[in-house]
């Protein structure tokens, strides 16, 4: 079973060099750790930032350099701010290659659920919206059941959607599964001792598994 | 050059009232404007529509005018930092209209550039498309959104000359540029008012025929909201 930096470790490895990666908030902004050395991976925080570095040093922290987690940053060599227009702008034209983010429910033909619990939370959409609504390429991060040990991975989905018909790939700490086009859950991997028989108990949406299931490298 | 010039926050805001929609540049607490903020907390204009991306934090920014219950209704993409926000939502004193954050800026632009409403596929297939028009294009479904209209735009700018030209500093740009050109009146708020000539044309980023008012601003606290740091 991986624990949340394994999850990001993972979905490291589906980053392409020389691509534009968004990262949301919570275990994709871990991914930012394990991107590999002398990639040239340029990462787009939606408030307006493309070339966001990491955290300053302590003392180093510049109130008007955050990151869309409202988080201090720094910028690099090459960086280049904009207005929260042209921010979306270039989501929206897809010049963005691949957006990472949590959710809350996922199903089985790819609609995602991240914003609102009705009656209980609303924190509202922020960007996401607009990114799964664009994207080419959306890797959701996330743990494969609920606190209350209920599957995320769902037939469809219960809560207020974020975008339908989108997500391409899921990594949890059991398994990495990719969402196909005519529906369903595939099995790609197997999290390092987590057999096929504990991926099948936590997913309730359609698990489609074809021969050997391999464990997954990280 | 038109000067644009008022004394303070006080003046720039006297013909604000009550139940007028207002936007709001900042994204969190970066790039708010500070000082309008404080002055329409003492004006204690009530039932405003404010349009902001967040909603401030319990004491501060816009969660000052929540506190004292000025704001009717809010339109916001995330307000997740804001304990007080989220009770007067919860229990229905305050209206709130969750819109995704790509079509809160795309709303803006469209008003500052003089067209009436956009498409988008944010949110298409989600609750935010309730009663709207969905137009396929290219064999992709896409919802028309409306240009803002408001009464004032309250935006805050790293350097200012007297007409009005801003320049912003790193990511406290967000939504101010576009919200500078989205209100009926815009009111710049700057850290540093210049004479016209002492900024580079080339590197203005609002034009000052956007703004209607600017004043220097005073006392910025420019809080954190997450710092985050590294060890040597």
């Amino acid at each position: 079973m991986l624990d949340k930096e394994g999850i990001a470790k993972r979905i490291a490895k589906e980053i392409n060099d020389g691509s534009y990666v968004n990262l949301g908030i919570g275990i994709p902004t871990l991914v930012a750790n394990y991107i590999p050395a002398g990639f040239n991976v340029v990462l787009q925080s939606e408030n307006g930032l493309l070339g966001m570095g990491p955290f300053p040093y302590d003392g180093e922290e510049d109130a008007d350099l955050i990151n869309a987690g409202k988080q201090t940053i720094t910028t690099l060599p090459g960086s280049a701010v904009f207005d929260s227009a042209m921010s979306f702008g270039m989501i929206r034209a897809q010049k963005v290659d691949l957006t990472i983010l949590g959710a809350m429910e996922v199903s089985e033909n790819g609609d995602i659920a991240n914003w609102k619990i009705p009656g209980k939370m609303v924190k509202g959409m922020g960007g996401a919206m607009d990114l799964v609504a664009s994207a080419k390429n959306i890797i959701v991060a996330m743990q494969h059941v609920n606190k209350a040990g209920e599957s995320k991975l769902l037939p469809a989905c219960s809560l207020p959607l974020t975008g339908v018909r989108c997500v391409k790939k899921i990594v949890t700490e059991l398994a990495v599964l990719s969402v196909l086009p005519e529906g369903g859950f595939k099995l790609e991997e197997r999290a390092p001792g987590v057999s096929v028989d504990q991926i099948k108990q936590a997913t309730a949406g359609k698990l489609i598994i074809e021969g050997e299931i391999p464990e997954m490298v990280v | 050059m038109i000067n644009k010039t008022v004394k303070d926050a006080d003046e720039a805001i006297r013909d604000l009232a009550d139940g007028m929609t207002i936007m709001f540049g900042g994204f969190g607490l970066c790039g708010i404007p500070e000082n309008c903020i404080s002055a329409l907390v003492k004006k204690g204009v009530k039932n405003l529509t404010c349009i902001s991306n967040n909603a401030g934090v319990d004491d501060f920014g816009i969660g000052l005018m929540l506190h004292q219950r000025q704001v009717k209704k809010m339109i916001s993409s995330y307000v997740g930092e804001n304990a007080e926000f989220e009770r007067q939502l919860l229990s229905g004193e305050l209206e709130v209209e969750l819109i995704p954050q790509g079509t809160l800026a795309t709303r803006c632009l469209a008003a500052g550039y003089g067209m009436p409403a956009i498409y988008t596929p944010a949110g298409v297939g989600t609750e935010v498309a309730e009663g709207k028009e969905v137009r396929n294009f290219n064999g992709k479904d896409y919802l028309m959104e409306m240009a803002f209209d408001a009464d004032f735009a309250l935006v805050k700018a790293w350097k200012g000359d007297t007409a009005g030209n801003l320049i912003f500093r790193s990511t406290s740009r967000n939504f101010n540029p576009i919200m500078a050109m989205a209100g009926k009146i815009t009111i710049a708020e700057v850290e540093e008012l210049v004479e016209p000539g002492e900024l580079n044309p080339d590197h203005i980023h609002t034009p000052g025929i956007y703004v209607h008012r600017i004043f220097q601003g005073k006392n910025y606290q420019k809080r954190i909201e997450q710092r985050t740091v590294r060890n040597r």
